[in-house]
Order: C-alpha cells, then sequence, then structure tokens
C-alpha cells in the first residue's frame, strides 16, 4: 500500500469520526440537513461507482432508491430492521440483475432512455399494485427509529460504499471497467466478459441506491409512489457527480455537499423559481466543469509543479 | 501435428454482399502467413469472424481442433487468439503500462499483482515502448501506438496473432524495426496471419500468401509463386488482355 493511500486511509477515518459526531452538535435542522447531504454523497458515489468507468449515464437511481423506500414502507412494521434492509438488498440486486443482463448490451443513449425509463416503469407498476391490490395509493411508515440513527446508518453505508469503490479500483475489475469505458470491442479483444463486469457492478452500484431508500423512508412517515420514485432524485444524482467528477471516488461528495446547500437555499428563498434555477445550474456545471470539480483540484494541484 | 487454425466453407454477408464467401484454409503451427487482397476483398472481415467480432453465417473455425465460431470474443482471446485493428485503437485512458496490463489480467495467463506488472514492463521493452512505461497512448506517435497494440496482444500469450495492417503507414526505418519485430515473434514460435499490402514486408516475413477477390479465395501457395499468378495479377491490376491462369 501506497504512503498517499495510507494517508487518505486515516483522512477518511477521522472524517468519519468528526461525522459521528454531528448528532450531538448541531440540532434538528442540522441533522436534517446532515441526512440530506450523506444520503446523496452514498447515491453519487454508487452511482459514479458504474457510471463513472464504464460512461453508462443512468437515470435508474431512483427506481432503486425507491424499491427500497418501499421495502421498508411494507416490512418495516412486521420484520426487524435488519430483516428489512436484507430484503431491501436482495430485490434491489435481483431487479438489479435482470434490469443489467437485458440491458447492458445496448450502449450510448439508448441505455439513458432505457434505465430513464425503468423508472418510470417501475413507479407505474407500483402505482398498478397499490390502486388494484392493496387498494390504497399511499403508505404510513411508522418505525421508532430516530433521525440520528438514520444518520449514522447512512453515514455507515457512506463509509462502506468508499471501502468498496477503493477495492475495486485496486481489483481486476476496475481495471476491465476502465478498459470498457474507453473502447468496449478492444476490452473483450483482451479478454474481458465485459458483460460480467459491468452487470457485476451495476448490482453492486444499485444495492447501495436501494438500501439508501431503505434507510431513509423513516424519515417521510408517509410515501407514496410519486415520492419514492421521484425522477428529480436521478437527474440531482446525476449533476452532483458530475460537478464533483466522475473520474475518482472523492469526485462524487465534492459535488454533493456544494449542491445540496445550495438546493437548500433556493428552496427556502425561492420556492417558486426552484426548478429554473435547478435547470440553470445544470447547465452551468456541464459547460463550465465538464471534469468536475476533482479535476479542476488536479488541475490546480498539477500547475505548479 | 494438426493444423493449429482450420477455417471450412467460411461465408458472411452484409445485405446483399457477400464480403467472405466460402473461404476454406488452414495455418499450420509456425507458420506466417500473409492474406492479401484489393481494397473491400473482405481480408478484414476474416479478421473479425476470426477473433469473434462478427459471426459468420455458415461455415466452420477451428482452432487446435477446437470449434470457435460463434464463441465470444473474450473466450476466442482466452484460448489464444489475439489481434491488433486497423486503425490503431489504444486505451485511451490508461497508461501504456494498464493497456499491456489488461492483456494479463484477462488474456490466458490471468496474472494479477507484481508479477503481472513486471510481465507489462518486459512487454513494454519488447516492442521498444520501455521508456514510455507510464505514458498515456495519445502522447505516443503513431507507430509507439502501433507497437503498444501489439505489447497489449502479446500479453495475451497468443497462439495465433492476427496483425491487421500492423505495418501500414510507417518511415523506411520504422518498417525495417517492424519487420524485425514480427520475425522475432514468429522466431518465438507463435502463428502469424498478417494482412499487409507493404509487398517488401509480405516478401520479406511471409512463408505464405492467401490472396482474395471479392470474398474468395482466388491463390494460395509460396510469396513468388502467388505473386507471378495472373489471376492475382488481374485482380490487382485489372484485366489488360493478358489471358492464361483462369480458375486458380
Amino acid at each position: 500500500m501506497s504512503r498517499r493511500e495510507t494517508l487518505s486511509i486515516l483522512a477518511g477515518a477521522l472524517a468519519t469520526a468528526i461525522l459521528a459526531c454531528v448528532p450531538f452538535l448541531f440540532g434538528d435542522y442540522g441533522l436534517s440537513l446532515a441526512i440530506n447531504i450523506v444520503s446523496y454523497a452514498v447515491l453519487a458515489t454508487a452511482w459514479s461507482l458504474f457510471s463513472g468507468p464504464t460512461r453508462y449515464v443512468s437515470l435508474a437511481t431512483v427506481a432503486f432508491f425507491g424499491i427500497g423506500a418501499y421495502t421498508t414502507a411494507v416490512f418495516a412494521e412486521t420484520l426487524p430492521w435488519p430483516a428489512v434492509l436484507a430484503i431491501a438488498a436482495v430485490i434491489g440486486v435481483v431487479v438489479a440483475a435482470i434490469v443489467g443482463l437485458s440491458t447492458l448490451r445496448l450502449s450510448g443513449v439508448y441505455f439513458v432512455i432505457f434505465s430513464f425509463g425503468l423508472a418510470e416503469l417501475v413507479r407505474q407498476l407500483v402505482t398498478w399494485w397499490e390502486v388494484n391490490k392493496t387498494r390504497t395509493l399511499g403508505r404510513y411508515v411508522f418505525t421508532d427509529i430516530t433521525a440520528a440513527q438514520i444518520y449514522w446508518q447512512l453515514l455507515a453505508l457512506a463509509v462502506l460504499v468508499f471501502v468498496v469503490g477503493f477495492l475495486i479500483g485496486r481489483s481486476r475489475l476496475g481495471l476491465a471497467l476502465r478498459a470498457i469505458g474507453d473502447d468496449e470491442t478492444v476490452a473483450r479483444h483482451t479478454g474481458i466478459d465485459t458483460t460480467r463486469a459491468k452487470v457485476a457492478l451495476f448490482v453492486l452500484s444499485t444495492v447501495f441506491m436501494t438500501l439508501t431508500g431503505a434507510i431513509m423512508a423513516p424519515r417521510w412517515t408517509y410515501i407514496d409512489p410519486a415520492i419514492a420514485f421521484n425522477p428529480v432524485v436521478s437527474f440531482t444524482v446525476l449533476i452532483m457527480a458530475l460537478l464533483g467528477g466522475v473520474h475518482r471516488l472523492y469526485g462524487p461528495v465534492l459535488g454533493v455537499v456544494p449542491l445540496a446547500l445550495l438546493f437548500e437555499f433556493l428552496l427556502a428563498r425561492f420556492p417558486n423559481h426552484f426548478s429554473i434555477m435547478v435547470g440553470l445550474v445544470f447547465i452551468l456545471i456541464v459547460y463550465a466543469i465538464p471534469r468536475g470539480i476533482a479535476g479542476l483540484v488536479e488541475q490546480a494541484v498539477r500547475r505548479p509543479a | 501435428m494438426s493444423a493449429l487454425l482450420q477455417v471450412e466453407g467460411l461465408t458472411r454477408r452484409f445485405g446483399g454482399l457477400t464480403a467472405v464467401d466460402a473461404l476454406s484454409f488452414s495455418i499450420e503451427p509456425g507458420e506466417v502467413v500473409g492474406l492479401l487482397g484489393p481494397n473491400g476483398s473482405g481480408k478484414t472481415t476474416v479478421l473479425n469472424l476470426l477473433s469473434g467480432a462478427l459471426r459468420a453465417d455458415t461455415g466452420r473455425i477451428a482452432f487446435k481442433g477446437q470449434e470457435i465460431g460463434g464463441r465470444a470474443v473474450h473466450t476466442i482471446a482466452r484460448l489464444g487468439v489475439a489481434r491488433t485493428f486497423q486503425l490503431v485503437r489504444p486505451l485511451a485512458s490508461l497508461s501504456c503500462h494498464d493497456n499491456v496490463l489488461t492483456g494479463l489480467a484477462f488474456g490466458r495467463s490471468r496474472a494479477w499483482g507484481a508479477t503481472a506488472r513486471a510481465t507489462a514492463d518486459t512487454l513494454l521493452e519488447r516492442v521498444g515502448l520501455g521508456r514510455a512505461r507510464d505514458t498515456l497512448p495519445a502522447e505516443l506517435t503513431y507507430i509507439d501506438q502501433k507497437r503498444l497494440e501489439l505489447a497489449r496482444a502479446l500479453a495475451l500469450q497468443p497462439e495465433l496473432l492476427l496483425l491487421d495492417e500492423w505495418l501500414a503507414g510507417l518511415n523506411p526505418t520504422e518498417l525495417e524495426e517492424g519487420i524485425a519485430l514480427i520475425r522475432s515473434l514468429s522466431g518465438q514460435g507463435i502463428t502469424i496471419l498478417l494482412v499487409e499490402h507493404v509487398m517488401d514486408a509480405i516478401r520479406s516475413l511471409c512463408g505464405r500468401l492467401l490472396v482474395m477477390n471479392t470474398g474468395r479465395l482466388i491463390a494460395s501457395g509460396p510469396p513468388q509463386q502467388v505473386l507471378a499468378n495472373p489471376e492475382v495479377v488481374r485482380a490487382y491490376l485489372g484485366d489488360d488482355g493478358d489471358t492464361g491462369g483462369g480458375d486458380a
């Protein structure tokens, strides 16, 4: 292990320790903001685990997030919490594997459209089921899980996604994915089973999204398909990851923090013009900093040398 | 010893065009075979069929006695068939070292860690890119990108190497180096099938030539004999009234 890696691990451990104290240091508002930021940090990092190296832009984030949220809504009152999370993870894996096997042969824009359609499809299916079978459109989520507990679970998940990302970067799979991102045909000709590599990473990445949804659900007390499968979540995750930079593991977080704070500010000050402003922010980011903040940081570090 | 590669009745159509038409040939272990033909005669399609990038409509491809027609590209690569591309295709975001590492990590050796890294360095040295270890492919000259692609193909530890105009676009000095490099690979026991237009290279490297025209094999044999074949001459230069030859 290199010196730089050891330093990164120490810095990560220190940051985690400090962040774990947040519920004791700030009030309810601060905690809810922190929950928001950490949940997006997990989603954006998980998103770029897959989409960063392979360059498959996925808009299906909320499909998995919503599946997780609904799993909690259905099972939270009857099953112990770890079992709920386990069920959410299993459902997420199964859906991701089916979706991955059937779509990852698509490339470029076709995959983008498919992933967006998938989120809508899942939402409509859940709506149909709720209306016709259970005869309720909304569900109440009653648990005794506190906000601080939600925060700590999300923080643990964030640590896990970073550890997994770090290990993938050093593994054969990481190399395979970078090769696939560069040139899939060449990747196959160097012996890489590209379908298997892509599906494996897609599943891994979406499990984190599913778990985030499951952990977040008790925050809402009431959910319906429009809340749990809100497509804005997918777009927000995408733009946060792009702002931060998807070619580095720490990149997405650099995008999550400023954007989460900005959205919070815009929502409080300009509730009626929120969508317009968010749209402008999206455009600005894509035009002005295509390689993200991580790219800018690297450039700045490299220049004096 | 049976043939390393045995192709029988290989046919591939694109719409109404038959790019490869009932092609049959075989290659013995250790041979260096040149695949020739005018532009559009189907040479690259043959390589794509052999590497699995395209599927044949009909016909059989046996590698070391094992049917590989219709198998996945990565499976064929792992069995020991490596290739380069007509227009170089390095993996742009990976350093030269990591480009070669892909072949080692996923090819026959399945090597990883310190051993694989050392082998990647050795292969870069082998093709004359030792100094460019940490360089990105975009910073390399054209010939060096071709060297890199060759090193990546060699990382698969191939028994059969398919070179698609690997010597095209090189200046005379580079060409000499390139020919020497290919000869040394052959000396190492790698069987080579090369699609090539550079006649000097063909004459000095190939023990046998296959000539295609409009998807069909029109001649096969030692270079001297094949290049003098009237039908081959006609395929390249057109009919100038010179009769004779007939069906080859």
